[in-house]
């Protein structure tokens, strides 16, 4: 399983890599949400940096939704899912590798929201360590939740339209506690106690990569 | 050349599979029932409770709201879940739990939306505004948005094995996510320590004659609840029948296709088998 | 002449249908195909010839009938049945961002084959030089056909599952392909084929299934094919060195 992950994963990465969509598409689009939040939310740079936890968080999630769908997409051209079930790999290694592809994708588009929430809404960050924990197990979550539900949107026609509407209720959890830890991290925010949520997202990221690890075989042949 | 002769006897086609007459009376008096408790519920509710001290007329929801609540997010929401997930094991798939599963979500929309729009107006005399973001109204809110993307996902034409399995995946993964929602959005009002200046509370004291029609209020909407299954499970029944009639007549065209001469489109093939009939 | 015990057959399907939504694309195929047998499967356009192949590779599973192939049932079990057949369908699936060489290397990683006969595979298949780095957007249908018949030949699977392999390939393409499937005959692998070009394909093969309806309307033996072979071949793991491209003895 775990040989399949990795030959997958960066077959992936090295899609990517050639490809440079992530980079050059994902991560502005990312940029442009926060510049969008802040028109929205007024020119008062307190007001922003009090709502910078969350809508880093929200910005995430919406390149989550785009990155799972670039994930997906990979594979619908040439009929290469099909390639992938004939090959014979190991389904649960293979959803491995493509949440590990995502997630590796959904880290750096975190630095790059992370620098601009820093920049563009003057938040400071007091905890790191919490940051970084936050960025991890949440980025792990969206990894695996997304790439559950690209499989299962996979198949459809409807699925540009349909893997939003899917995915982002189920990542609430992330969001709402990605935001509260980060609230915690950075200066001047709300004053909340983080390890809870870190927990809550321990919890989160175990049920869905082992229910991802069980079911991604089945969801790949109903497809 | 060995040839083919015979197509094979056609699949007869299935008349539309009719419930026992002990089952229609079943569902029937179900009906009546839960009419009835409803008509009890109305009476007891508008007329014979007295109104609440604080609250006024205005706790008379208390024999909707909390009712509908229960079946939305618990009854409704639980039956899908179960019902998916016995969809999902092998030894006891069967397309009865995947129809009972669609009939439990889509009621249970029905009831959501109820709840929602009870609470609404409940809230907006007692709190001032049309929605506040309790706990218990949020988690309602996240149950509704998942219950339609189910529905969406059947709406999308499909096989219906493809389509029962697709949606019992999605209704699972939903049904591992309500319990930690549920935790992040009770941390989430209760850990949040700016001032709250609404304290919703929907739990007026409940004693003597209020107490029976609450119970009532909760026995009538389950029996609704159950009614409106059965016959929404039963619409499936229909539907799926509907669908295997025409896959048998399919069935018989595809077989017919080899025995009739194939169009001639120019192509070079082998010459269809002769003396079929 | 019999053979004294019949081995158990590679492929054999009994009143198979198969569903595709409501239109049954198969609907109740009988068919048995020994091991190390060679069957051209022939029919009109939509007849069926390639879920046919699909079924047997596992693709789609069959709501009515029993399929078994190599003995096993593609359903149960998967992933032991997809490592033992070679389907050549009508994509080739590969990744337009990643080159011919990456294409082929991640594909037979992942079919669990041995990575040291990419070389001598791809070379076999005129994939050489320039070509190699070339990324899969730019290659042509015929060169994406060959990428994956690549696949396949270092692959060397016991079953090959060819969909009108023929199609799309250039007159060398088309003799190297002829050579391979008269080699692998000759290994003792099973391959079916379906194609129209009943003549090419009728010269390898032993026997012809006609498809027609979702059904099999037919069947005639065909001449014994050109590379000879022994009747009861016992199924052959990956042929030894694969020959470089030059001339090969073979008899025409």
């Amino acid at each position: 399983m775990w040989r399949d992950t990795v030959l997958v994963a960066g077959k992936d990465l090295r899609i990517e890599a050639r490809s440079r969509v992530a980079l050059s598409q994902v991560a502005p689009f990312g940029v442009v949400a926060l510049v969008m939040f802040a028109f929205a939310l007024g020119p008062d740079r307190a007001t922003m940096a009090k709502g910078a936890a969350g809508l880093f968080w929200v910005a995430v999630l919406f390149c989550t939704v785009l990155a799972v769908q670039r994930s997906v997409s990979v594979e619908s051209v040439d009929g290469a899912r099909d390639g992938l079930r004939l090959s014979g790999l190991d389904p649960a290694g293979l959803f491995l590798g493509k949440a590990a592809a995502v997630a590796a994708q959904l880290v750096v588009l975190e630095v790059v929201l992370g620098v601009g929430v820093t920049v563009l809404y003057g938040a400071r960050i007091e905890a790191p360590w919490l940051i970084l924990a936050s960025c991890v197990l949440g980025t792990i979550g969206l990894a695996a939740t997304g790439t559950l539900y690209g499989a299962l949107s996979a198949g459809l026609r409807v699925k540009e339209t349909l893997l939003p509407f899917l995915l982002l209720p189920i990542a609430i959890p992330v969001l709402l506690a990605g935001t509260r830890i980060w609230q915690a991290a950075l200066a001047g925010g709300v004053p909340a106690d983080g390890t809870p949520w870190l927990r809550l997202l321990v919890v989160f990221d175990a049920v869905y990569l082992a229910l991802g690890v069980v079911v991604y075989g089945p969801i790949q042949e109903s497809a | 050349m060995t040839t083919i002769t015979d197509v094979g006897t056609p699949t007869p086609v299935t008349a539309c599979p009719v419930p026992s007459p002990r089952a229609r009376w079943t569902v029937r008096i179900i009906g009546i029932s839960a009419a009835v408790g409803v008509a009890l519920t109305v009476w007891l509710g508008l007329w014979v409770t007295p109104p609440d001290q604080t609250q006024g007329d205005l706790v008379r929801l208390v024999y909707i709201h909390p009712g509908v609540a229960w079946v939305a997010l618990y009854l409704a929401f639980g039956l899908a879940a179960v019902a998916s997930l016995l969809y999902l094991w092998p030894r006891t798939r069967s397309m009865f739990w995947d129809r009972l599963a669609a009939a439990s979500v889509e009621v249970g929309v029905v009831f959501n939306i109820c709840t929602l729009i009870s609470g609404s107006i409940w809230g907006k005399p007692t709190w001032g505004v049309y929605w506040a973001w309790d706990a218990r109204l949020t988690l309602t809110a996240i149950l509704l948005v998942l219950f339609l993307g189910y529905m969406a996902l059947r709406r999308v034409p499909a096989d219906p094995e493809k389509r029962a399995r697709r949606s019992a995946f999605v209704a699972l993964f939903a049904a591992v996510d309500i319990p930690i929602d549920h935790f992040s959005v009770l941390w989430w009002k209760t850990l949040h320590q700016g001032a709250t200046v609404l304290n919703p509370d929907l739990s007026p004291t409940i004693h003597g004659s209020m107490a029976w029609t609450l119970l009532i209020s909760f026995v009538a909407l389950t029996l609704a609840f159950v009614w409106m299954l059965l016959v929404r499970y039963r619409i499936g029944v229909i539907e799926d029948w509907l669908a295997a009639n025409e896959l048998d007549v399919a069935l018989l065209e595809r077989q017919s296709e080899g025995v009739a001469p194939a169009p001639d489109l120019g192509l070079e093939r082998p010459p269809v088998p002769e003396g079929a009939r | 002449m019999a053979p004294p015990i019949p081995p158990p057959p590679a492929i054999s399907l009994h009143d198979a249908v198969a569903l595709s939504g409501r239109f049954p694309l198969l609907a109740g195929v009988d068919l048995e195909v020994a091991p190390g047998e060679t069957v051209l499967v022939e029919g009109p356009n939509g007849a069926g010839k390639t879920s046919l192949l699909r079924v047997c590779a596992g693709l789609v599973g069959v709501s009515a009938g029993r399929v078994r192939v190599l003995g096993l049932d593609p359903n149960r079990r998967r992933t032991q049945v997809r490592r033992r057949v070679g389907l050549l369908s009508h994509a080739s699936h590969l990744y337009d961002d990643l080159t011919v060489r990456e294409n082929v290397r991640f594909a037979v990683r992942a079919a669990g084959a041995d990575p040291g006969r990419i070389d001598g595979a791809c070379a076999r298949l005129g994939l050489t030089g320039r070509l190699l780095t070339t990324s899969a957007s730019k290659l042509s249908a015929g060169q994406r056909r060959r990428v994956a018949l690549a696949v396949l030949v270092a692959r060397w699977p016991e079953l090959w599952l060819l969909d009108e392999p023929h199609a799309g390939l250039d007159a060398t393409a088309r003799a190297t392909l002829d050579q391979l499937i008269g080699e692998a005959s000759a290994a003792g692998v099973t391959v079916v084929i379906a194609s129209h070009e009943a003549d090419v394909v009728g010269s390898l093969a032993t026997r012809a299934v006609v498809i027609t309806g979702g059904r099999v309307t037919g069947e005639r033996t065909l001449g014994p094919p050109v590379a000879g072979r022994p009747a009861a071949a016992e199924p052959a793991g990956p042929a030894g060195d694969i020959p470089l491209p030059g001339p090969v003895a073979h008899v025409a």
